[in-house]
């Protein structure tokens, strides 16, 4: 029983304190606050490891009553205990000597288990030395703390994700095409004599071909690089005839192209559940914000004295301005109907504003591109002219992308949000921005390709201009990369690093990772393969990663729209790639279906029929209505829950006045012992009033909520 | 750190990754880490303590604003002026490590907010914390007026019974729903 060093010690509590408050849950923590004493220092702590085990706190009332009995749970290890190094020593011995009692096996069933779970730590120690950058990562959250860390981690789980996309891309795809000559196998070339649909003039230089060309051919992924495995075009097979069996490239073009898709968004969500769990739980209780920021708001990762200062400042400034946006929504709440008017005609006329922006900006992207398009056809000779004539859209798109975010911060200051809003409406709109003008060039090129002058597409596109689209798209979004990727480069060489030098020219640390990790990253991703997701920029703002995570998502549905539509209803060219023979490349698919075996092949088309279509999408919608009635419940006991908490504190504090006035007229009856006296037999007179005030504190209020 | 005196034993070190949530790496690290604060000739002794003095200087301790509450909280000195021997030393690392559970972190996040070593947040503890994370200089600091409103805010955010204070096991409920916390709190050597 800890009622013993309660009563001890609460002289040392100040005028206000009493015996029996030291009894409550509440003062429960007192107990093992204060520093061992020579009489009973191991009882207390007996006591206090039950304490811990009760994490959640509408548990902990009956926590205590159930626990006391138990003095240790021997199931967890000694250190997750919260006690100093001796202490756990000790009772790790105590441990051993309790296992002594147990059969050898079960001893041995023990040290297995410890042995085991050793083992397993150190392999997965083992195996996060290989994790990537693991080195770099851990220098730079030591440095800058857990904000910049989200960002970094993010980005490797973007190099990752690409690495994996690009080998199964490499492995079902490019290697069969790559051993085919090795393993015996031969080739199957696509030869459909389609008239001139199918012809597909080379690009390649021929002759003599001058230095500077081969740059402009890199750059802009033309010429030589146009028949390299990087571009769709190469992939003229029809199918690959091994010795024992013939690989349909096709099929697996189309299916290495839907499962990467999938891939990335079960890998995308999965990574993002947990985020959205936590958000959602933030969501519920918004009050819990201020808590947030006091108990979690050092980052104790920060070693670096410069950021240590920031992150001070940012603190000092986030609570003030959640102070103020406190205060503020009283003033909002009673401002005059004519304020009220005059924000709103603001807002909706800067909104126009920013529409407009953003239109201009869409609209300078489509011109830029039908111009670069046409000039590629009828090429000026001068190279340089050329390049900056086939970089249009990329520069206007880059410039469009620099510019706005700027107008934008400066615009979000009239539109009198809060300031939390306002960073989140900014950052949105610089979002969609960065998202909308890669779909604009999309549309914009797919408008150019689909449109034929005499509106007669005898090959269901332009074959005159485009007579390999699919790689001409590809040489866009490559040529888009190269500049990103140029820009960014320039920006972290000549604007942040003489900047970060001029400041301090001690510490680069974070220029040079910068650098190091930029090109890193964006080297690998220029191997890995052509995406259409555009860079997310660092926003030091948002410590969790949820925020990268959801931009990756739209970002990735917004990219699967073009390439579904383009695997669905575009007609494929026929004069390059895989899908020579099939008007849209999804045939590919229901015909390499009705080539297996009837059952398996009818269980299929089943499958894609639409009476499973609309029983499918019931179920869905079923289970979703059954899991919003479980939100919805769930969020009612809640609610119950924690009023019944509320009632449960003032029955506590009711108790104890009751009880205080028990006590007091106790003490003056004769019988009672004096408080001062501190002997021994009072210890135990002590603890018997006091425990069975404790039982009485722990039932009340349990029966009170009944009623 | 060549010398036979200052290298950790083989069974100690497995002691030590048993009773801490530490790699052998890490306690590697530390181990040489604790002994470049020590003089050469106390280095032998396993209970040797550094004064507090000496381990504020560590880079990891030094800009943080809460250097002095970690030592004390950690610190097993009988005369309570924040000295750590090596084991204290892995025992703070323990605490702030990666794998230490959220009840660990949150018990000992406790004690160092808990300035007066009372067992309980009280508004006086709330002020000494914001005062910390905010800076102590005048400029940098709230006004009373601020204060007040943000430690009201507080608890009512996270004093559940309405007590007053905020307790351990209150305490611990509002930690387990902040999302930055177990990332945050962590000191990497």
């Amino acid at each position: 029983m800890d009622t013993v060093d309660s009563v001890f010690y609460s002289d040392h509590m100040g005028p206000s304190s009493n015996p029996l408050l030291d009894q409550l849950p509440s003062y429960q923590s007192l107990l093992y606050r204060r520093k061992p004493s020579a009489t009973a220092g191991t009882k207390r702590r007996a006591s206090s490891r039950t304490r811990v085990g009760s994490s959640s706190s509408w548990k902990w009332k009956v926590d205590r009553v159930d626990e006391r009995p138990k003095v240790a749970c021997p199931q967890r290890p000694v250190r997750e205990l919260p006690k100093t190094m001796e202490e756990k020593r000790r009772d790790k011995e105590q441990r051993m000597e309790q296992a002594r009692d147990l059969s050898s096996w079960e001893q041995w069933r023990q040290n297995a288990r410890r042995s085991l779970r050793r083992l397993k730590e150190e392999s997965l120690d083992l195996l996060s030395t290989l994790e990537l950058w693991r080195g770099d990562i851990h220098v730079i959250e030591g440095m800058f703390g857990t904000g910049i860390l989200s960002y970094f981690s993010f980005l490797r789980f973007l190099v990752l994700l690409n690495f994996v996309i690009f080998l199964l891309m490499f492995s079902f795809v490019m290697l069969p095409i790559i051993v085919a000559p090795h393993a015996g196998g031969n080739s199957t070339f696509n030869a459909r004599d389609g008239g001139e649909c199918s012809i597909y003039p080379s690009t390649s230089r021929r002759g003599l071909v001058v230095f500077h060309q081969y740059i402009a051919d890199l750059l802009s992924g033309t010429g030589f690089l146009e028949g390299t495995y990087l571009f769709y075009g190469f992939y003229k097979v029809q199918a690959i005839n091994y010795p024992r069996f013939t690989y349909n490239l096709p099929l697996a073009y189309v299916l290495v192209t839907i499962a990467y898709l999938f891939l990335s968004l079960i890998w995308i969500v999965k990574r993002s559940a947990s985020g959205f769990k936590r958000k959602l739980v933030q969501d519920e209780d918004r009050f819990q914000s201020f808590c947030n920021k006091i108990f979690a708001g050092w980052d104790f990762c920060i070693t670096n004295e410069n950021a240590a200062r920031l992150k001070r400042s940012s603190l000092l400034y986030e609570l003030k301005t959640d102070l103020e946006e406190e205060r503020t929504k009283q003033k909002i709440a009673d401002r005059t109907r004519k304020d009220k008017c005059r924000i709103y005609v603001l807002r909706v006329v800067l909104n126009v504003f920013v529409i407009a922006v953003l239109a201009t900006c869409f609209y300078s992207i489509y011109r830029a591109t039908i111009f670069s398009q046409e000039s590629q056809m009828r090429p000026t000779g001068n190279v340089i002219l050329d390049l900056i004539y086939e970089y249009l859209p990329s520069i206007v798109i880059t410039l469009a992308n620099f510019i706005t975010p700027l107008m934008f911060t400066m615009i979000i200051q009239y539109e009198d949000y809060s300031p939390a809003f306002e960073i989140r409406f900014t950052l949105m709109r610089c979002v969609f921005m960065r998202l909308a003008s890669i779909g604009v060039l999309l549309f914009s090129l797919w408008s150019q390709i689909t449109f034929c002058p005499g509106n007669n597409c005898s090959c269901g596109y332009n074959h005159k201009r485009y007579p390999c689209w699919e790689s001409h798209v590809g040489q866009e979004m490559y040529k888009l990369m190269i500049f990103d990727f140029i820009i960014i480069g320039a920006v972290t060489v000549f604007v942040e690093f003489p900047r970060k030098l001029i400041v301090t020219y001690c510490d680069c640390g974070l220029a040079k990772c910068t650098i190091k990790y930029f090109i890193v990253f964006y080297i690998k991703k220029m191997t890995l393969m052509n995406n259409c997701r555009p860079a997310t920029r660092p926003f030091r703002a948002s410590s969790s990663n949820f925020f990268f995570l959801a931009v990756l998502l739209i970002g990735l549905a917004l990219a699967c729209v073009p390439v579904i539509v383009s695997i669905a209803e575009i007609s494929c060219s026929q004069a390059c790639g895989p899908f020579v023979n099939y008007t849209t490349s999804w045939e590919v698919v229901p015909q390499a279906v009705s080539q297996l075996p009837s059952g398996l092949s009818t269980f299929l088309f089943a499958l894609a029929s639409e009476p499973f279509a609309v029983t499918f999408f019931v179920i869905t919608c079923l289970v979703m209505f059954y899991f919003i009635a479980l939100a919805a419940a769930h969020k009612r006991v809640v609610d119950h829950l924690r009023e019944q908490l509320v009632m449960e504190g003032k029955d506590k504090r009711f108790l104890i006045q009751k009880l205080l006035q028990a006590q007091r007229t106790s003490v003056r009856s004769p019988g009672g012992h004096s408080r001062s006296d501190r002997g021994s037999q009072s210890h135990s007179a002590a603890q018997n009033c006091s425990s069975t005030g404790g039982v009485y504190l722990v039932q009340p209020p349990v029966s009170a909520t009944h009623v | 750190m060549g010398t036979t005196a200052s290298q950790l034993p083989k069974e100690m070190l497995s002691e030590y990754q048993e009773l801490t949530f530490l790699t052998k790496q890490e306690i590697l690290l530390a181990h040489k880490r604790f002994m470049e604060l020590l003089a050469k000739e106390d280095r032998s002794s396993r209970s040797t303590r550094v004064p507090m003095d000496k381990i504020l200087t560590m880079p990891e301790l030094k800009s943080n604003p809460f250097r002095k509450r970690i030592c004390n909280v950690f610190s097993t000195s009988e005369l309570k002026d924040g000295s750590l021997t090596f084991e204290d030393f892995l025992d703070l690392l323990s605490a702030f490590s990666d794998s230490a559970t959220l009840e660990i972190k949150s018990h000992y996040a406790f004690r160092i907010f808990d300035f007066d070593d009372d067992g309980t947040l009280d508004s006086g503890d709330l002020e000494n914390l914001v005062n910390c994370l905010t800076g102590e200089t005048d400029d940098t600091r709230l006004t009373p007026e601020e204060m007040r409103q943000l430690i009201s805010n507080i608890l009512e955010e996270s004093d559940i019974d309405k007590d007053g204070t905020v307790n351990l096991s209150e305490f611990q409920h509002v930690i387990s729903r902040s999302p930055d916390f177990v990332s945050s709190f962590k000191i990497v050597l």
